[in-house]
């Protein structure tokens, strides 16, 4: 051994290779080991649930109706310039598309796609295919405008040719409450259709307001359970616990029975003078309703990081203020609160990010007044059919939400989550 | 946290207020979970005490709603499917979050923040938008409205509580214990199956009652991608609360709630075994 090193040659393993290249190989071949631990789970994760969620973003732009179900319009249209009518070409070209498309049926999706931007579009579209099929011979230009005057409008044709590209950025600027004005020009929806907008605004205001009652009733729980010996507050942790651990459904259902203007709560108001019997207090499918019971649901994500970051605050630093003559007051403020932020941060975080993707609770208790973004989203995949508009819709929420846990691992990081 | 013998009126008001509100917190937190159990025992048709029940007369307590659950083969059938795919997407969920947690867990491990945040994500997504991306691709495949597809959504979003319980216990172990095991000659499987899972265990088990309790909790994603065949019992119940309100929602309730204890005390008990094992005290 000693004779290598005074030799000056590299230092060589048992094999006689370098120990340099044996280690990098060793290394490469534990690197190659973990990856292959990691795999399987990753390729699932990849395509049961990372694909569709790309997916579903694609159709947030996705345009394919006009393009694909239309051919020979979307050919011709590409040359008009915008000013004028259209010329016959593109006439022949309409009554073709249309008759294929009343004998295949599917002239229907390009109808409902373009009635998104403009509305009595379907009507157009569907009623001008039902005629064109009985039309024999041209010109088609003065019989097309014969069919519905608003084949004389230019900005239908607008709207059309707008529409051949495959992709559009329609579904975004209807989710953040923008159209597009009879010239093309992207402008803010007339102030009574600001829907969306107001949508966001509130779920950002209601998982504020969640997140901030959290705080609140959390902060001296958590206090207390940290300062109790533990045998007490191993006991008392059940009243966070059993809640965290109730299925969500049962907990909803629970704060029905409570809400309702026949529940507990309005019983309890009326039998001890609170509230006349005739009004009782409207607590559910309301506001109200939707911050109580998801204020309950979310009360032990905001108690669980507040406790274990006050568990890590010795008392001994308090008492030190204490006996250093600050008030009890002051020294709480000044010596213990601080301390504490971390986890007022941690816990903020998360209940913010569950509240704004709510969904069950506030569709169950919420009536109209308390509904989120993701009542909307659910709406237009279920009801309205509008999958660009939910698809941009959620894409939207799905960002947010991204920024924010992007900001929860800044704060806390991702290793040091706890559960349960 | 004691009251000292030397408070005064003021810390002595503020002791005995601050200890109040607090009970008042924990009852916010605890009564609406308690007050479903008496209720689901009404026999009037009603969510509300009745002035019977009040005057704890036997006459206003029934067991009608529990017979209503057993009998109701809707309900039946909710149960026996929230237990198959619960049961089967916690085994996917738990073999390959354990797996992945032991690559994480690797000091070699290249890119270990991406593949955690990607594989966590599942937890991270709001559900509407999971549970929309995967109505449309699952239905694409043919994979909407079977078992199939939904034990695999459900295990998509239980993989990340495996991860991470997997790789917090983890963190405590000792790897010199892998080599000694080696060098007495064990092959690698032997090493995991004899000396790594038992220490492991407690936290492979707590990651897949998590895994179970997110499948069997799951509404959002069976509302989109089951159809009338597949109803779980959360399934079940969002339509008992939207359509015909009847208290055999909370005799049901009362028996998730029993559930969930049962499942909270499995929890204590591998922690505390954990916690031994690792050499800490039990706390």
């Amino acid at each position: 051994m000693a004779d290598d090193l005074t030799q000056g040659g590299p230092v060589l393993a048992a094999d006689g290779t370098p120990l340099k290249a044996s280690l990098n190989k060793a290394m490469r071949k534990n690197r190659i080991r973990a990856l292959l631990l990691v795999a399987p789970l990753f390729i699932f994760i990849l395509f049961s649930f990372l694909v569709p969620i790309i997916d579903m973003t694609f159709r947030s732009v996705d345009n394919w109706q006009v393009g694909t179900l239309m051919p020979e319009t979307t050919k011709a249209l590409a040359k008009w310039d915008g000013k004028d009518l259209p010329d016959e070409p593109v006439f022949v070209a309409l009554i073709a598309d249309l008759q294929a498309g009343a004998e295949s049926r599917e002239i229907g999706k390009v109808g409902t796609r373009l009635n998104y931007e403009k509305s009595g579009m379907r009507s157009l579209i569907t009623g001008s295919a039902r005629k064109a099929a009985k039309l024999k011979e041209g010109p088609y230009k003065p019989l097309v405008l014969k069919m519905n005057k608003r084949w004389k409008e230019l900005e239908t044709w607008t709207v059309i040719k707008r529409n051949t590209s495959p992709y559009t950025a329609g579904y975004y600027l209807n989710a953040v409450d923008m159209k597009y004005a009879k010239n093309g020009d992207i402008v803010r929806q007339p102030e009574n259709r600001r829907i969306y907008g107001k949508l966001f605004m509130r779920t950002f205001a209601i998982s504020l307001a969640i997140t901030i009652v959290c705080v609140i009733l959390a902060y001296p729980i958590s206090y207390l359970l940290a300062t109790l010996p533990l045998r007490y507050s191993n006991l008392l942790m059940i009243f966070v616990l059993l809640p965290f651990w109730t299925s969500l459904l049962v907990r909803t259902t629970a704060w029905i029975a409570m809400l309702q203007s026949q529940g507990v709560l309005n019983d309890l108001f009326v039998f001890f003078g609170l509230v006349d019997d005739a009004n009782r207090l409207q607590l559910i499918h309301n506001l109200t309703g939707t911050i109580i019971a998801m204020t309950h649901i979310l009360l032990p994500f905001m108690v669980l990081p507040l406790y274990s970051v006050m568990k890590t605050i010795p008392p001994s630093y308090m008492r030190a203020a204490l006996s250093m003559g600050a008030n009890p007051v002051v020294a709480f403020v000044r010596v213990y609160m601080p301390q504490t932020l971390s986890g007022i941060g941690a816990g903020s975080i998360l209940v913010f990010i569950l509240s704004i993707g709510y969904y069950i609770t506030p569709a169950l208790v919420g009536g109209t007044g308390g509904t989120l973004i993701s009542n909307q989203i659910a709406y237009h995949m279920q009801s309205s059919l509008n999958w660009g508009l939910a698809g941009a819709l959620g894409a939207l929420l799905l960002a947010s939400v991204l920024a924010l846990y992007m900001l929860y691992n800044k704060i806390v990081g991702i290793d040091n989550m706890r559960l349960g | 946290m004691a009251l000292p013998a030397y408070a005064g009126p003021i810390e002595t008001t503020w002791y005995y207020t601050f200890r109040f509100l607090c009970a008042c917190i924990f009852l916010f937190l605890i009564t609406p979970i308690l007050v479903i159990i008496p209720l689901s025992f009404n026999v009037e048709p009603y969510f509300t005490f009745t002035s019977g029940m009040l005057a704890f007369d036997p006459d206003a307590y029934s067991l009608r709603w529990y017979e209503d659950f057993i009998s109701n083969t809707q309900w039946t059938h909710s149960v026996k499917n929230s237990f198959i795919i619960a049961i089967f997407s916690t085994i996917l969920a738990t073999t390959l979050g354990t797996l992945a947690a032991l690559g994480l867990s690797k000091p070699h491990m290249p890119y270990r923040g991406l593949m955690m945040g990607i594989l966590i994500s599942p937890m991270i997504v709001p559900l509407i938008i999971s549970a929309a991306g995967m109505y449309f691709f699952y239905s694409n495949i043919g994979l909407d409205q079977t078992f199939l597809g939904i034990i695999l959504a459900h295990t998509a979003l239980g993989t990340p509580f495996v991860v991470i319980t997997v790789t917090a216990t983890l963190v405590g172990f000792d790897q010199s214990l892998t080599r000694a095991s080696a060098n007495l000659g064990a092959n690698p499987t032997t090493t995991f199956f004899k000396v790594m899972m038992p220490l492991i265990l407690p936290g492979v088990i707590s990651g897949a009652l998590f895994a179970f309790i997110t499948s069997f909790d799951e509404v959002v994603v069976v509302l989109f991608l089951a159809g009338f065949e597949q109803r779980t019992i959360p399934r079940q119940m969002w339509s008992g609360i939207r359509e015909q309100i009847s208290p055999t929602i909370l005799a049901v309730a009362t028996i998730l709630v029993i559930i969930s204890i049962a499942l909270l005390a499995t929890l204590e008990v591998l922690r505390r075994r954990s916690e031994r094992l690792r050499g800490m005290s039990p706390g």
